[in-house]
């Protein structure tokens, strides 16, 4: 087995790129908060797809040690930011981002 | 064509179909189903490239861990379609839309012009891809970071319990 996949490394990063400007276009488009957040997670996804390539076509463990992190900081990123949509809602009944300018000038 | 290129095609279609899912749909408990089959999808293309290790978290902190706790959320929040706010920005729409044209096309015709450079890289992936030679990256060489990482969560758990916490200060039992 020389050559284990033989998807060359293009095409990984190709479908990572196109993941990451549809969670991009999300993230302008919608307005629900929890949607928005949902996109952030995806856009991550995408660039967690470029590392494991990278790791993965270079030989390097590297990638995959930054993919963990990039993970736990997903999990505290999930924890921080619904328990904010949880004290918003709890505040205006809507945690629709047109609505909430508090922090607007 | 072989069967790993077939693989990568399938799983890559789907995985685009659960991130346009994801975007797209009005409901949000919708959008986070698509978004689980997007993170599976995610973790097969993760097998696809050897990385066994990265597939079996991918699917237990991803489509496990975190999208439960964005789920209950929505749940909880009892949040229905948004029919009034979305109809109002159209001109934010578009915008939005040609700005993932533009950055979508912009990377991959970057990495299809530059598709030499990386012509000749093989997978060596038998090497590196086992739990073994991960932990032995992480707890020699990164260990200062994986200690950091342990901190972040901790102050995360904190600060969620202390932003989800009810306060009675000034009305005590109102609701």
């Amino acid at each position: 087995m020389e050559a284990i996949s033989s998807v060359p490394l293009g095409y990984y990063l190709s479908l990572s790129a196109i993941i990451f400007a549809i969670g991009a276009v999300g993230v302008l488009t919608r307005r629900n908060a929890i949607i928005i957040f949902m996109c952030i997670e995806l856009m991550l996804n995408s660039v967690n797809l470029t590392l494991v390539a990278f790791s993965t076509f270079l030989g390097d463990a590297t990638g995959q040690i930054f993919v963990l992190f990039v993970m736990a900081v997903a999990a505290a990123e999930a924890a921080i930011g619904l328990a904010i949509f949880l004290a918003m809602y709890r505040n205006n009944k809507t945690i629709n981002v047109d609505e909430i300018n508090l922090l607007k000038w | 064509m072989d069967l790993s290129l077939l693989f990568f095609i399938v799983l890559g279609i789907i995985a685009i179909i659960g991130a346009i899912g994801t975007v797209a749909s009005k409901n949000p408990v919708t959008s986070a189903m698509s978004l689980v089959l997007h993170f599976f999808m995610l973790a097969g293309l993760y097998l696809t490239l050897q990385a066994q290790f990265m597939a079996v978290l991918q699917i237990l902190v991803y489509a496990g861990a975190i999208m439960v706790l964005v789920i209950f959320v929505i749940m909880l929040l009892n949040l229905g379609k948004e029919s009034q706010a979305e109809g109002g920005g159209g001109i934010r729409k578009y915008a939005g839309l040609a700005f993932g044209a533009v950055l979508g096309t912009q990377v991959v015709l970057l990495l299809v012009l530059s598709h030499n450079k990386f012509g000749e890289l093989q997978s060596k992936a038998a090497e590196i891809s086992t739990v073994e030679a991960i932990g032995q990256v992480l707890f020699s060489d990164y260990l200062f970071q994986f200690e950091t990482i342990t901190l972040l969560l901790l102050v995360a758990v904190m600060g969620a319990l202390i932003l989800a916490r009810r306060r009675r200060s000034h009305e005590s039992y109102s609701n």
